[in-house]
């Protein structure tokens, strides 16, 4: 079978991680899904924007083979190709850590223009691990986004603050300055959601967030372990043991790549009192 | 019985991430990670001494690094085109 012949290459999306405050799950975010589309056969590639506390290293766990960095790959003192570190467990999966010593001015529009256009030849999917905030680093990691995935916490200050970045989505990026572009994609991802405390009225609903958001929901990670488990190890949270955490970032990235998946709340199993007496692992 | 195990439990995630922490914060409190440009430097100066002796072009080098807590390597990998060009 021959191939078509098209005139367009085929192009990798851009999708930013991003969330206005700090802490709610970004770079947890970021390696899961990036991890997960790289297990399901697309060519991943996640870039850390967070210039100056470059954190996505630590999480992916290849922080100690980190010898060039996005930086240095703006500044033209290395290849791209020399800065991507390669992921030892799965083969489609890269990292582009960020530098530790310089800060966000480092980061110009025309420089990450450049890499992601190249990086858009190479993978299917580049993920942007946004700093939170919406200065310089978060306008960046947003720029040149076809999609967003907006993590939020079921609580106020998150919450106010996605409906911000929301609004910067609409206004200041790539997509938006352009006239008959489609608008960049964003998409809802609740994380930390706690099922009992919501049955118990002590926390928002997923309804509540959406109703006061209003863009659509990509999925729901609930409150786990797990999360800070796989970071203690640098192991994305999908590819560490079976958990509520790892299932729900599976199925938000089979709704990303358009499949339809019914939308579940899990949340971990309540340890028994003879595990939770003698504290064994569940 | 009674929920006891005699194999040994899971060595705890804190553990590791604790021993991940000093080894990076080891290398980051020292002079390496202080000096920044030293890696694209040290590559243009292997690069500049190289091309007295051959013909080589600036991609053809590759430097890759392992980190460890009591050793680090430095792997550096150069490609000549088929014949080594010797001036």
């Amino acid at each position: 079978m021959s191939k078509d012949l098209t005139l367009e290459e085929p192009m990798g999306r851009v999708i930013v991680v991003t969330s206005g405050k700090g802490g709610v799950g970004k770079t947890t975010t970021s390696a899961a899904v990036g991890a997960e589309l790289a297990r399901r056969g697309h060519k991943t590639v996640v870039i850390d924007f967070d210039v100056g506390l470059r954190n996505l290293d630590m999480i992916m766990g290849c922080e100690r083979r980190v010898v060039f960095d996005f930086i240095n790959v703006i500044q033209g003192d290395a290849k791209l190709k020399q800065a991507l570190i390669r992921d030892r467990r799965l083969e489609n999966l890269a990292v582009l850590p960020t530098s530790q010593t310089r800060d966000k001015d480092a980061l110009t529009k025309e420089g990450v223009e450049k890499v992601l256009e190249e990086l858009r030849k190479e993978f299917d999917y580049i993920i942007c691990d946004s700093p939170a905030g919406i200065e310089r680093g978060a306008q960046m990691a947003m720029h040149f986004a076809d999609e967003a995935i907006v993590v939020t916490n079921p609580e106020v200050s998150s919450v106010r603050d996605s409906d911000r970045v929301l609004g910067l989505l609409n206004s200041i990026t790539e997509r938006a300055g352009k006239t008959g572009a489609e608008p960049v994609k964003a998409q809802v991802l609740i994380t930390r959601h706690d099922k009992a405390r919501v049955d118990s009225g002590e926390m928002m609903t997923v309804e509540d967030v959406l109703e006061v958001l209003a863009v659509p929901l990509l999925g729901i990670i609930p409150e786990s372990k797990a999360v800070l488990r796989a970071s203690n190890l640098g192991v994305p949270v999908v590819l560490d043991d079976p958990s509520a955490a790892a299932a729900a970032y599976e199925d938000a990235v089979g709704r990303l790549i358009g499949e339809q998946i019914e939308m579940r709340i899990a949340a971990d199993p309540r340890r028994g009192l003879l595990q939770r007496l003698f504290r064994r692992a569940v | 019985m009674f929920g006891f195990s005699l194999r040994p439990r899971k060595a705890a995630s804190a553990n590791t991430a604790k021993e991940r922490l000093q080894i990076l914060l080891a290398h980051e409190r020292s002079g390496a990670a202080a000096r920044p440009d030293c890696l694209p430097q040290l590559q243009r100066e292997i690069l500049d001494v190289i091309r007295r002796h051959m013909q080589i072009g600036d991609e053809a080098i590759d430097i890759r690094m392992e980190r460890g807590d009591e050793l680090s390597s430095l792997e550096i990998n150069i490609e000549f085109p088929g014949k080594l060009g010797v001036n």
